[in-house]
């Protein structure tokens, strides 16, 4: 499921994108000690994060982590309860309408003017990034288009199915050629065509030096999209690197994964590989043994007289490292 | 599961008619617990205050002006008592009746019981009856308060207002019913009650409009419902007068019911 | 404190030029009324009809009724009674108006649509959008109160030159309740307190002096409806249009610039501290 190779390659090195004036600090995103408060509840937890420019981030992590409330505080849409916060060298407190001027956000809801029109919500939208009426039009045309929603342009938002709902949202945060992509959930509800012509268009994005920030549950985004990912939870970083980096760090080679039948306690079943390899995850439905020789263990496991229903061996994924480090399974 | 039981179980439950228009009506009441304060809070205050206003304030300028028979108070009061029905009725035939049918779709989940479209109708028009009697009967002891009230013939005048109510409701429930958009309320609001509340004799006597609108005044069911108050509460009602006025508004009850009939059949019975 | 962000360009909303806000730039709050003129293009029936109102309460009371009652004594002066109730008509429908728009219409944004999560996120400010809808009420509020002044005219209700200052001062009257009422909504948690917003509204129309002169009360009584901001509202009116134009203008005025600066004030923090949490 990982990248092919070629396609990495072509992720451009930061230093040759000039796309965006140099008087900016060398991190677009700087935070130290981030922290937010909800009454008592501590939904992000001191977290510190540097994003360089044309650097594609990414956000996993369980329900409720802190994702979608750092997303916020680095749209300028949050003020943060504690810690320091720089957005392309400035300060969201004293300048959030400036910074904005150069976000483009997709919130994990829709947000879309339920009183406008498809099209009319692309252009007062941009209006209100200040462009001027032709600059909209025309680019509102364009999103459209890339969007497939141009037989839609006319109809008010509401009928619209969810997933196009989702598009337009989308499109809407392009509006203004931002310089960082915030994308909190971006392609969820979306069916795979439109997720991957996304993947594309934001591939080119980040190609043209745009900084994309992400959170999603779906670990083939984030091994698609992200240079560096962090795996979040109760508020905090559990981890932190590449993707590959992540992999080597916190899970095995390759993966077994066991199903017995459908009415078997698995636990059992753990206990009877035990001394085979040294983890074991009891998921409800199957066994996940990990090794560095899925062959050979699958061949132990049948010496110990266990009769599973399937074998497989696979590589280990995003989804190992999820698990490891949260105890959870990344879609839930 | 097995279709033998249901088919004994519903033939044992089958409600009598009766029942079943108290079912619909029950719901009604039940939905009612939950914001019945801030209606009453209203529905004492309003008269209260357009009384203070209208009838004392501006009353003293008509009274200084000589050119009523008698007090504006006396006047105003029993008109105010036939418009409020006008409008609670109108209130209560709107947009819960279009919710009923589009949004909350209530009306379609009692259609899934023993309910028929008659009896969810009757039983919602009958729940119309109770909100606008119970508010007239407040009304009507505020003006008692004020003094404004002639003759224990009075009394006669909640029954009075209640028929004027239903006037308005009856064909306003098929107005929601047939008419699929909810932009309709603006306008019939804008252009039907208001200018009704206003001109039909309520505030002034309606020999005081232009030659030409007299007719369509006397046309309208409110002014009916006015005069009908207006007499019962200064104790001058004669019988004939009476008659005319309630057979009038009778008939807009009828016509009103039986074109609800039609479109509630129409918008629950073919869209299931 | 006033961002720009490609200062220049776009017309300056009246309001907000006028009115200094924290991290408020005219041009911005100008955007919240072009999309607001987006939603209305459509429904421009909606904002027709509205008119008619108080057009018929003009008919009615002033006109119907007015026959029974003849005339009224003002300042020692007799006028007639439909002379009378028109400008006190204007006035409440002028707060009726600013009131609608920024109670009903703003809650339904603010808690249902969720219009402004998304418009926050682009450059406009909580103030931005603040001044932007009242703005707007003002505007619409303008259309009617033009529209009447012309029907006063027609029918001879006008009696001095005073009145060409009727539809600033009628903007000026939209303001002060428009900035109080999206103020109160922030505060609203549910449909149900808009009871309390009529609960307001009724008294005030039925006794701030708009169907007859305040002498018509018991000393006790004038004293607490001179305090009612719909009495200075409909004085000012009243006396620009009859010319009975003294020095209480001034306080009519004053009283009505600093409810509604106090109400913009309020309304842009709390609108702050409701959306960006
Ligand atoms: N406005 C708020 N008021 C109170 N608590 C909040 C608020 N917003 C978020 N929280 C709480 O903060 C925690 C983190 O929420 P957040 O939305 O950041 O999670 P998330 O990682 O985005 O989760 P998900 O994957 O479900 O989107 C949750 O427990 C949530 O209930
Ligand atoms: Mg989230």
């Amino acid at each position: 499921m990982s990248v092919p190779e070629s396609r990495r390659q072509l992720s451009v090195p930061v230093a040759t994108v000039e796309v965006v004036d140099d008087s900016l600090d060398a991190a677009f995103i700087h935070a130290r000690g981030l922290t937010k408060r909800f009454g008592e509840f501590t939904a992000v937890d001191g977290i510190d994060v540097d994003v360089a420019r044309g650097e594609a981030f990414g956000f996993l992590g369980p329900n409720g982590a802190g994702k979608s409330s750092t997303m916020r505080m680095i749209g300028c849409v949050s003020p943060p309860t504690e810690g320091t916060l720089r957005i392309l060298g400035m300060d969201p407190g004293a300048d959030g309408p400036a910074i904005r001027a150069r976000l483009g956000v997709v919130p994990q809801q829709d947000t879309l003017d339920t009183e406008l029109s498809v099209r009319e919500n692309l252009l007062i939208y941009g209006r209100y990034f200040g462009m001027s009426r032709a600059a909209v039009r025309a680019k509102t045309d364009e999103l459209l288009d890339f969007v497939q929603l141009t037989d839609r342009a006319k109809d008010k938002v509401e009928p619209l199915s969810g997933g196009m709902k989702r598009r337009l949202t989308i499109a809407r945060s392009l509006i203004n050629d931002p310089d960082i992509l915030l994308l909190d959930e971006p392609t969820t509800g979306l069916d795979p065509q439109a997720r991957h012509s996304l993947w594309d268009r934001l591939f080119r994005l980040k190609q043209r030096g745009v900084t994309l920030v992400l959170t999603t549950h779906y670990m083939d985004e984030a091994e698609q999209l992200c240079d560096r990912l962090v795996v979040m939870d109760k508020g905090r970083f559990a981890a932190e690197g590449s993707p590959r980096e992540l992999i080597a760090t916190y899970s095995t080679r390759e993966v077994l994964e066991l199903r017995f039948g459908p009415d078997e306690d698995n636990n059992v079943y753990a206990d009877k590989v035990e001394g085979l390899v040294d983890r074991v995850e009891v998921l409800p439905d199957r066994l996940l043994l990990y090794t560095d020789d899925g062959d050979g263990t699958t061949a132990a496991v049948y010496q110990r007289g266990l009769l599973p229903v399937s074998t497989l061996v696979r590589r280990s994924t995003l989804e190992d490292v999820f698990l490891r480090l949260t105890g959870r399974t990344l879609v839930d | 599961m097995q279709p033998d039981t249901t088919a004994v179980l519903r033939q044992r439950h089958v409600p009598g008619s009766l029942d079943r228009v108290g079912a619909s009506f029950g719901f009604w009441a039940f939905q009612y617990r939950r914001t019945w304060r801030g209606t009453v809070v209203s529905s004492v205050l309003t008269p209260v205050l357009f009384l203070a206003a209208m009838g004392i304030g501006l009353g003293t300028l008509v009274d200084d002006g000589g050119r009523l028979d008698g007090a504006y108070l006396l006047f105003l009061a029993p008109g105010l008592l036939a418009a409020t029905a006008m409008q609670t009725a109108g209130f209560e035939s709107m947009y819960p009746v279009m919710g009923a049918i589009k949004w909350v779709r209530t009306y379609h989940a009692m259609l899934a019981t023993p309910l028929g479209v008659s009896d969810i109708l009757l039983g919602h028009l009958l729940w119309v009856v109770f909100r606008v009697t119970s508010s007239a009967a407040i009304y009507l002891a505020v003006i008692a308060l004020f003094g404004a009230v002639a003759s224990p013939m009075a009394l006669l005048a909640l029954p009075a207002a209640t028929l004027c109510g239903m006037a308005y409701a009856a064909p306003i429930f098929a107005f929601s019913s047939g008419y699929e958009k909810p932009s309709g309320f603006a306008a019939l609001e804008r252009f039907v009650i208001v200018p009704m509340f206003l001109f039909s004799g309520t505030f002034f006597p309606v020999s005081q409009l232009p030659d030409v609108l007299q007719p369509v005044a006397y046309a309208t069911p409110l002014w009916h419902g006015v005069e009908l108050c207006r007499a019962l509460v200064a104790g001058t009602q004669t019988l004939a007068d009476a008659l005319l006025h309630i057979g009038y508004l009778s008939l807009w009850i009828v016509a009103g019911v039986t074109a609800a009939m039609f479109f509630f059949r129409r918008r629950l019975e073919s869209t299931g | 404190m006033t961002t720009t962000l490609r200062p220049g360009s776009g017309s300056e909303t009246l309001l907000a030029r006028i009115v200094p806000l924290p991290g408020t730039s005219a041009r911005r709050a100008s955007l919240m009324v072009e999309r607001n003129a987006l939603v209305y293009r459509r429904s421009w029936v909606i904002i027709v009809s509205g008119f008619f109102e108080p057009f018929f309460y003009l008919l009615s009371i002033g006109i119907g009724l007015g026959a029974l009652v003849g005339t009224v004594s003002l300042d020692g002066r007799m006028i007639e009674y439909t002379a009378f109730v028109a400008p006190a008509l204007l006035a409440s429908s002028a707060m009726n108006g600013a009131v609608y728009d920024s109670t009903f219409n703003i809650f339904f944004k603010l808690k249902y649509a969720k219009t402004y999560d998304a418009i926050l996120s682009t450059p406009m400010s909580p103030g931005d959008v603040a001044a932007g809808e009242i703005t707007w009420a003002l505007i619409r509020g303008l259309i009617y109160s033009t529209t009447f002044l012309a029907v006063m005219l027609a029918l001879g209700l006008v009696g001095s030159p005073w009145a060409v200052l009727v539809l600033p001062a009628a903007v000026l009257i939209g303001f002060g309740f428009a900035a109080v009422g999206m103020a109160a909504t922030t505060y609203m948690p549910g449909w149900q307190d808009f009871e309390f917003v009529q609960l307001c509204i009724l008294p005030m129309f039925l006794f701030a002096t708009t169907f007859y002169p305040l002498a018509t009360y018991p000393s006790a009584l004038q004293a607490v409806v001179v305090c009612t901001p719909l009495y200075h509202a409909v004085e000012l009116i009243r006396s620009l249009t009859t010319g009975l134009v003294d020095g209480t203008v001034v306080i009519h005025i004053g009283y009505l610039v600093v409810m509604g600066l106090i109400g913009l004030r309020v309304a842009g923090r709390r609108l702050e501290k409701l959306l960006l949490t």
